[in-house]
């Protein structure tokens, strides 16, 4: 434990899903448009969670328009309105920076499958 | 007489220090004096360097400060502001200071306030230790920490000085030893920018270069910025603002950085520049 772990955990969101690299997710982030505030929906492949506590940032990567986008949002961001877990990838590595050299179907994540 | 009046170094200095220095540089000279760390067996036992010098000047107008504290490092992390911001901040530890002595320009020749922290077992310090507390009548601490002060007066014995007097907003300044970065070279020590990488450059990218020129001085002239002990000094950062005043958790938090180690000991005072 951290001497400022204290400090951090007004900053810590308790809302915050479970989601891992290869997870596809839905970030809804606010958005301020002058005085109007709206929330704009940023859905992808989740593709690395880096760091711990208040500084944790995930990656999310989604093509649009045949252009790759990504985001990296920090995990407790007041920013963000919401985050769902769409689907849940089955990947064998922590950072999947494979997918940015991938195109079409070979960059499609497996979806994971729960043994009944 | 005449004798006396020509211009003669030594003679000036003695001169000064038997009658009251005069305003500006050589005021600021004595500051410096006292800052340097020639009093190391003192600093070692945990106080930090106190004003040797009186300087008997009613017209001592220099800002110290109208509200000080004494604080410990915590460490940083980082909090979102208002506008979800992301905003570094140094946690400090300011557990309740308790006067212990109030310095006055009559009687010490300054003012100041000298403050303890902490708790300390009476059975562990010398007679003369727990003595100086037993006059203030204060519970001992485990440190004595002189603040200067613009005005000591309104401060009384055995008063508690904490988070409290520090408001969200508010800039301050923080004083603190450095942390020590040992024998370092021109371009850390001074931000040289060492020699080429390449262009002939043989085993000297991080030198300093020239140091002087030839046969006249023949000598490198004092003050030569060259390699050598690095950090380890009395530092004070400027205008840092308060992020937010803990009372309860006895928690200033500052934003931005603040010299020192983590759990060392940093002097915190109200901001010297932009006052009114």
């Amino acid at each position: 434990m951290n001497p400022t772990d204290l400090v951090d955990r007004a900053s810590l969101r308790d809302d915050v899903p479970v989601f891992a690299p290869g997870d596809t997710v839905k970030v809804n982030v606010r958005v301020v448009e002058g005085t109007r505030e709206r929330v704009q929906a940023f859905q992808g492949a989740v593709i690395r969670r880096q760091g711990s506590g208040v500084r944790e940032s995930f990656t999310v990567r989604k093509v649009s328009f045949g252009v790759g986008v990504e985001r990296t949002f920090p995990v407790h961001s007041p920013v963000l309105a919401s985050i769902e877990r769409i689907s849940q990838g089955d990947v064998r590595r922590a950072k999947l920076y494979y997918l940015r050299d991938l195109r079409g179907k070979a960059a499609k994540i497996k979806e994971k499958r729960s043994v009944r | 007489m005449l004798l006396l009046c020509t211009w003669h170094p030594a003679g000036a200095r003695s001169n000064q220090l038997t009658s009251a220095p005069v305003l500006g540089a050589s005021s600021r000279g004595a500051s410096r004096a006292d800052t340097a760390w020639h009093n190391r067996s003192a600093l070692r036992r945990g106080f930090l360097p106190v004003r040797s010098v009186r300087v008997k000047n009613e017209r001592w107008n220099f800002l110290m400060a109208d509200k000080a504290l004494v604080g410990e490092k915590v460490g940083m992390t980082q909090v979102w502001d208002d506008q979800n911001r992301v905003v570094p901040v140094t946690v400090l530890k300011v557990s309740p200071c308790r006067v212990v002595q109030i310095k006055r320009p009559e009687s010490d020749g300054y003012s100041a306030l000298q403050v303890t922290y902490g708790n300390k077992k009476v059975r562990s310090m010398t007679k003369p230790e727990a003595g100086h507390f037993d006059k203030a009548a204060v519970e001992p601490g485990v440190r004595l920490v002189e603040l200067r002060m613009d005005d000591t007066n309104g401060y009384e014995l055995g008063q508690e000085l904490g988070a409290d007097l520090f408001a969200p907003g508010m800039r301050i300044d923080v004083t603190a030893v450095s942390k020590g970065k040992g024998t370092a070279g021109g371009m850390k020590r001074h931000n040289f920018k060492g020699l080429p990488a390449s262009h002939g450059a043989h085993r000297v990218h991080r030198a300093p270069g020239a140091i002087g020129a030839c046969a006249t001085p023949a000598r490198v002239f004092k003050g030569t910025r060259m390699a050598g002990r690095m950090g380890a000094a009395k530092v004070t950062t400027l205008n840092l603002e308060i992020v937010s005043a803990d009372v309860e958790r006895e928690l200033v938090l500052v934003k931005g950085s603040v010299p020192g180690p983590r759990g060392g000991l940093v002097l915190v005072r109200n901001a010297i520049k932009g006052r009114p």
